[in-house]
C-alpha cells in the first residue's frame, strides 16, 4: 500500500514537470528577447556605420525578421530532438559549449558542497551537544555572519588578503583537474570555499536544529536512561533521525550552488556554465543563453525533484495529494 | 450576497487582540537576538534619515585632486578615484540600500499574500494555474532569475525592485497559501461562509490574520535576501548606476582598485554584511518567538 502510493506520488510530480519544462522554456525565450538591442547590435557596435540593408540581410540570418511563435518553433523543434542549436558569436554547437564548460563549474559545486558539509555538519552537531555554551554562541554567531556576506565581497577580501600576504592572484589560465591536479585544487579552493560559506551555514544551523529536536524525544531519553554513552546516543539514535531536514537543506542549496557559481567564477575569472551565461547574455548569443539557462533549469528542477522524492521516501507522514 | 453585521454565530476567528499583540511584543522585546537585530536596524534607519546631517562632503560631488586617498581623520574611510568620500558614500548609500529592500518585499508581499489567499481559498483551478505558473519561477536559482529580469527591464534602482519582487512573490505566495489551506478547513471558518459572509470578508477577517506569523517572518528574512541580491545586481552593472551611491555599486567601481585602494571595497562590503547581519538576527529572533516549533533552531 505504501509503496503503491509512493509510486504515485513519484510519478505525478514527474509528470507535474512537463507543463513546468514548457512554461520555462517559453519564458526563457521570451526573456531575451526582451532585453533591449540583439546581436546584431552587438555585431555592429556603436563605431561603424552599416546601412539598413545589411542590417536587415544581418536580421534575416540569424532568423530575427520570423515572428516569435516561428522562432519559438524552431529552437522546440530542435530542443525536443535534443538539439540545443548553435552558438551565434561562435558557431559552434550549444552543446558541445555547454559540456566544455561543465566539468569546471561541477568541480566547483561538489568541492564547496564536500567543504559545507564538512564544516556544516560537526560544527552543527558540536553546537546542538553543547547547546548554550559559549563554543554553541560562537558557532551561531559566525554561521549568521557567513550568511550576511555578499558572495563577491567574500571573494574580493579573500583575493585581497591571499594576494597581501601570500602573493597569490587567481590565475588567468585554468589548470585541467586531469592534466595538473595539484595547479588546479591549488586554483579551485578558494572559489570553493567562498562558494561553500553559505551552504555550510544553512547545513550547520539545521543540523543544529534537527538535532536539538530529536535529542528532546522519548526514545532518546531512554536510550540514556538505559546507560548509553552520549556519544552512541547521538551517533545511532539521533542523528539518523535527524538527517532528514539536513538532506532537504543540502537539496535546497542545490540552487545556490548553481546561482552562485554565476558570480563566484566571474569574480575568479573561472571558465565554468556561469560565466559562459552572462558572456551570452552580453553578447545577445540568444541561442546560447537559452541552452546555458534551461540546462541550469533543468538541473535545478531535477535536484528540486530528488529532493521531494527523497523527502516522500524518508517521511512516510508526508501527505500525497 | 448580504454583509453580516451580527455576530449572530460565534465566529471569532482565533484571538488576536490588542492583549494578545502586547504579549507577543513583549517575548519579543525579551529576545536578546530581536533586540540587538533590532538596535541595529533602528541605528540603520537613524543614519539614513539624517545622512545629510552625519555626511562631511557631497556624496556624489568629485574632487579628483583628492582621488584615492587612504582613510584619515579627514576622509574617515578614504576617497575613490573620482575624489569622493567613501564614508559620505555609505551613508547615503544607506537610503537606497533600505528602500530597495522595502520597496522590493512589500511588494513582493502584497502580490505573495493575494497569491496565496486566493490560492488556499479558492482551491481548485485557481489554485492549481497559481500553483503551475509559481513553479516555472521556482525552477531557476534565484539569483540567476533576478539577473534574468534585471537584464530585460535594463540596468537602473527600479528596476532591480521589480527584478527582486519578481523572485520573491511566489516565495511569499507558497508561505501564505500553507496557512491559509489550514484555516479554511476549520469550522469557524465554514460557520462565516454559512451565514452568508462574502469570499473577501471571510479571507480578510477571518484567514488573514492568521497568516501574520509566517508572513512577518518571512519578510524580515527576505529583507536580508534583497539586499544581497541587490548587491550581486549592482556589483554585475546591473543595479543602481554611477554615481549614485549604492553599496554593490560601490564595490563594483572599486574592483579594479581591489590593491591600490582596498578601503574602497572594504567599507561598503561591511555595511551590507552589517544590515544584512540585522535582519538576520531579526528574522531569527522573530522566528523562535512566533513559530514555537522552530524555537530550537
Amino acid at each position: 500500500m505504501y509503496h503503491r502510493r509512493m509510486r504515485t506520488y513519484a510519478l505525478k510530480r514527474i509528470l507535474s514537470l512537463v507543463p513546468t519544462w514548457i512554461g520555462v522554456t517559453i519564458l526563457v525565450f521570451l526573456m531575451i528577447r526582451m532585453i533591449p538591442g540583439t546581436v546584431v547590435d552587438q555585431l555592429i557596435g556603436t563605431e561603424a556605420r552599416v546601412d539598413e540593408s545589411t542590417k536587415a540581410a544581418m536580421r534575416a540570418f540569424f532568423g530575427l525578421d520570423q515572428p516569435l511563435y516561428v522562432q519559438y518553433g524552431t529552437w522546440m523543434g530542435g530542443l525536443l530532438q535534443g538539439d540545443l542549436g548553435q552558438s551565434w558569436r561562435s558557431g559552434l554547437p550549444v552543446s558541445k559549449m555547454i559540456f566544455d564548460r561543465l566539468a569546471v563549474t561541477v568541480e566547483l559545486g561538489l568541492l564547496a558542497l564536500v567543504i559545507s558539509l564538512l564544516v556544516g555538519i560537526p560544527l552543527g552537531t558540536l553546537s546542538a551537544i553543547r547547546e548554550n555554551t559559549p563554543l554553541d554562541h560562537v558557532v551561531r554567531i559566525v554561521s549568521l555572519f557567513s550568511l550576511s556576506m555578499p558572495t563577491f565581497w567574500q571573494a574580493a577580501m579573500l583575493i585581497l588578503g591571499l594576494s597581501l600576504w601570500f602573493n597569490w592572484v587567481p590565475p588567468v589560465d585554468f589548470a585541467s583537474p586531469i592534466r595538473d591536479p595539484a595547479a588546479n585544487l591549488k586554483q579551485m579552493i578558494f572559489p570553493s570555499i567562498v562558494l561553500g560559506t553559505v551552504v555550510a551555514a544553512q547545513v550547520m544551523r539545521m543540523t543544529r536544529s534537527s538535532l536539538l529536536e530529536v535529542l528532546r524525544h522519548d526514545y532518546v531519553r531512554t536510550a540514556r536512561a538505559k546507560g548509553l554513552a552520549e556519544r552512541l546516543v547521538v551517533r545511532r539514535h539521533a542523528f539518523k533521525n535527524a538527517l532528514i531536514p539536513i538532506i532537504t537543506v543540502i537539496g535546497v542549496q542545490v540552487g545556490y550552488l548553481l546561482g552562485g557559481a554565476v558570480v563566484t567564477e566571474q569574480v575568479f575569472t573561472l571558465p565554468g556554465v556561469g560565466r559562459l551565461v552572462l558572456d551570452a547574455v552580453s553578447q545577445r548569443d540568444y541561442p546560447l543563453v537559452q541552452g546555458t539557462i534551461m540546462f541550469i533549469a533543468a538541473l535545478f528542477m531535477l535536484s528540486n525533484l530528488v529532493v521531494d522524492l527523497l523527502y516522500a521516501y524518508l517521511d512516510p507522514r508526508i501527505r500525497y495529494d | 450576497m448580504a454583509e453580516v453585521t451580527a455576530p449572530a454565530v460565534a465566529v471569532a476567528a482565533p484571538a488576536h487582540g490588542r492583549a494578545e499583540w502586547r504579549k507577543t511584543a513583549r517575548t519579543l522585546t525579551r529576545n536578546p537576538l530581536v533586540v540587538a537585530g533590532l538596535v541595529m536596524v533602528v541605528g540603520l534607519v537613524v543614519v539614513a534619515a539624517l545622512a545629510g546631517l552625519i555626511a562631511p562632503y557631497d556624496p556624489i560631488a568629485n574632487n579628483v585632486r583628492a582621488a584615492l586617498q587612504p582613510p584619515s581623520s579627514y576622509y574617515y574611510f578614504g576617497t575613490d578615484r573620482f575624489g569622493r568620500d567613501v564614508f559620505s558614500r555609505v551613508v547615503y548609500g544607506s537610503r537606497l540600500t533600505l528602500f530597495v529592500a522595502i520597496t522590493s518585499v512589500a511588494i513582493s508581499a502584497l502580490v505573495g499574500v493575494a497569491l496565496g489567499l486566493v490560492s488556499g481559498y479558492f482551491r481548485g483551478w485557481v489554485d492549481n494555474l497559481i500553483g503551475r505558473v509559481m513553479d516555472i519561477f521556482f525552477s531557476f536559482p534565484a539569483l540567476l532569475l533576478a539577473i534574468g529580469v534585471a537584464a530585460m527591464l535594463g540596468p537602473g534602482l527600479n528596476n532591480a525592485v521589480i527584478a527582486i519582487a519578481v523572485v520573491y512573490s511566489p516565495v511569499f505566495g507558497r508561505v501564505v497559501r500553507g496557512p491559509v489551506l489550514v484555516e479554511r478547513g476549520k469550522e469557524y471558518v465554514e460557520a462565516a461562509r454559512v451565514i452568508g459572509a462574502s469570499a473577501p470578508r471571510v479571507i480578510l477577517k477571518h484567514v488573514f490574520p492568521n497568516v501574520l506569523s509566517p508572513l512577518t517572518i518571512q519578510a524580515t528574512i527576505t529583507l536580508s535576501q534583497a539586499i544581497l541580491v541587490e548587491a550581486s545586481l549592482s556589483y554585475l552593472g546591473l543595479g543602481t548606476q554611477p554615481p549614485f551611491p549604492s553599496w554593490g555599486t560601490m564595490l563594483y567601481e572599486g574592483r579594479e582598485f581591489l590593491e591600490t585602494a582596498p578601503w574602497w571595497s572594504i567599507f561598503p562590503g561591511l555595511a551590507i554584511m552589517l544590515t544584512v547581519l540585522a535582519f538576520n538576527l531579526l528574522g531569527d529572533g522573530i522566528r523562535d518567538v512566533l513559530d514555537p516549533r522552530s524555537r530550537a533552531a
